[in-house]
């Protein structure tokens, strides 16, 4: 007999290499599975035939190729991206904040992001093509930032040094700020309104292996970053100061995690739009399946996360083609019922 | 054994002072009990004995400044028992025990088998096992109160700490709760300072009790020179009786005062 912790530590390996199983499936239907292109079954024949020591006749054209490559794949990487990013965050901001109902917009990237967004799409209205980047995922970025910056200056400023309820009060008072300059903004330039919702609501369809170029570095770092506090996270579920009396710096991991999180929201946010629902859904599932450890709950919610967000592209692109369902749309759609789900078969269970 | 030293140690929030410049030396595996009215400033001195709360002065672990070390090298000296501990629901009590481990595992690291063998050690000899693999939030009372006392043993720091461990348990867990303190207090030479509203029960098993009111230190000494009717009542503003058993125990009694 091993300790009762270690037989926690075996399952969680099992649930790991389960969701990784997922995430695997859901990259190859995400690949397989578009408006126009190939049949289906071609696209895993393919890509055996494309693996080295392998040569298997799939009947791909270029053509069909360059679909899958071109536009399928990176549509899908950075959905995994995005999903698993937005997954972890809200999974770490629930976890250093002790609070069930923080989701990762909560210090006000999303509304700094969408600022940012609207201010370049009202500036530009011409068009990007005279730019050498394209500015509107650095303006979202550098939006999503300053404003998390200035809500985390106010909320730390004054006596609550360890008070997270201020810091996630001036959260909502920047965001506040944000959306009203922002809504003052478009009322000045409504000409302009589809192209900002459109971006609010989020958007997959454009994505090339540039985004995911951009996004990749902040993405990784921010990963490794929450990963390595996944036990942290655990010491921290028994309150600030009994944490600090077991010898946590706690408001330091607080700050890095804080840190961590936001630099990978912003990044994904910047070229993704808002997807909503994700960030609060995925780890709330995941917890109700895996059990509240976040030593089990990060890397779980960051594996499911992605499997989520590619699954949920899909009816987008299939649907009402070639309209777009959006994104952020399709996750709530399903993540809603889903979420009930696995509350009722939960409650059912105990 | 460790020593505890306070030298002119005083806490104060927003500017209102909550302990007045405390001095006294805590002998190794010594048992003080802090008592007093609610305010008196007891939790407020334990609560910066623990880290958790700022304070001004000196406090020495065998000599050596406190403020010297790191949170983690403080949390390998002191364990704190707080007075309502939060038991995160979802975590079994092996998991919740396991926390204890926390000031020995390196920042980014994760808990070794030794960890793990001295966390079952402890269910062990607290003879915890039924409640080692149970959440947390299904236990009663006394069960989570010998939870807590087991994840402060298996921090394995020679200083214990205690705000009112006893104030949520019936009179029975009571005594089980405190002579388990006890008995680990023996076994591993702990040095304890605890903060106590049964006053009877502070005389019992305390070496030395010090009473505080509004953050002064009003009385001290062994239960006997600090269990009066005449001191209790002028600090607690309440009638008392004491009695003293023939084997040396002091006993508090509230008197009845309402007439009718």
């Amino acid at each position: 007999m091993n300790s009762t912790a270690t037989s926690h530590e075996n399952a969680g390996m099992w649930w790991i290499a389960l969701a990784s199983l997922l995430l695997v499936c859901s990259l190859l239907v995400g690949v397989m599975i578009g408006p126009a292109g190939p049949a289906w079954w071609r696209v895993p024949l393919e890509l055996i035939n494309r693996l080295p020591f392998f040569s298997i006749h799939s009947g791909l054209t270029d053509t069909d190729w360059s679909i899958v490559w071109q536009i399928r794949a990176p549509r899908v990487v950075l959905a995994a991206l995005v999903g698993s990013t937005l997954s972890i965050a809200g999974a770490s901001y629930q976890g250093v904040f002790r609070n069930p109902l923080v989701d990762p917009y909560l210090l006000g990237v999303a509304a700094g992001a969408g600022l940012g967004a609207t201010i370049v799409i009202t500036v530009n209205r011409s068009g990007t093509s005279t730019w050498w980047i394209d500015p509107l995922p650095l303006a979202a970025f550098i939006g999503g930032l300053i404003a998390v910056l200035a809500t985390y200056l106010v909320g730390t400023t004054g006596k609550g040094e360890r008070s997270s309820t201020s810091l996630v009060l001036s959260g909502v008072a920047v965001t506040s700020l944000a959306t009203a300059a922002q809504t003052f903004l478009l009322q000045r330039n409504s000409d302009v309104v589809r192209q900002v919702y459109s971006w609010i609501l989020g958007r997959l369809s454009s994505a090339t292996w540039g985004d995911v170029r951009l996004v990749i570095p902040y993405v990784v770092l921010s990963t490794i970053a929450l990963l390595l506090h996944r036990r942290l996270l655990d010491v921290l579920r028994v309150g600030d100061d009994e944490a600090a009396a077991l010898g946590v710096n706690v408001s330091r991991v607080r700050l890095v995690v804080v840190v961590a999180a936001t630099l990978g929201t912003a990044s994904v946010v910047a070229v993704s739009g808002l997807i909503g629902f994700v960030g609060i859904i995925v780890p709330h599932a995941v917890r109700l399946i895996v059990g509240t450890s976040y030593r089990v709950v990060l890397p779980v919610s960051l594996l499911f996360g992605a499997a989520f967000l590619i699954l949920a592209d899909i009816p987008g692109r299939v649907l009402d083609n070639p309209a777009e369902t959006p994104i952020g749309v399709v996750t709530a759609f399903l993540g809603a019922p889903f979420f009930l789900l696995i509350l009722r078969a939960r409650k059912t269970a105990q | 054994m460790t020593s505890l030293a306070f030298d002119q140690v005083s806490v104060a929030y927003s500017g209102r002072q909550a302990v007045a410049p405390f001095n006294d030396t805590v002998k190794p595996g010594e048992w003080l009990c802090i008592i007093g009215p609610n305010g008196a400033g007891k939790s407020s001195l334990l609560r910066s004995i623990a880290g958790v709360v700022p304070h001004t002065g000196r406090i020495l672990v065998d000599g050596s400044p406190l403020s010297a070390r790191s949170s983690r090298r403080r949390a390998q000296l002191i364990a704190y028992v707080p007075q309502s501990p939060v038991l995160p629901s979802g975590m079994t009590g092996a998991e919740y025990v396991l926390l204890g481990r926390n000031p020995f595992v390196t920042h980014f690291g994760s808990e070794s088998v030794l960890d793990y063998s001295m966390v079952q050690d402890v269910i062990d000899r607290l003879d915890l096992h039924e409640l080692a693999t149970r959440d947390v939030d299904t236990l009663s009372g006394g069960e989570r109160q010998r939870l807590v006392i087991a994840r402060a043993i298996a921090q394995e720091a020679p200083i214990l700490l205690l705000d009112e461990p006893t104030s949520a348990l019936d009179i029975g867990h009571q005594q089980q709760a405190l002579e388990l303190v006890d008995k680990l207090r023996k076994e591993h030479g702990l040095t304890v300072v605890s903060a106590m509203h049964d006053l009877t029960l502070a005389g019992i098993y305390s070496d030395r009790l010090i009473l505080m009111h509004a953050g002064h230190v009003v009385a001290q000494g062994v239960a006997e020179e600090v269990l009066r009717p005449e001191t209790l009542g002028e600090f607690y503003g309440v009638s008392v009786r004491v009695h003293r058993e023939s084997d040396g125990t002091i006993i508090v009694v509230p008197n009845r005062t309402s007439v009718f």
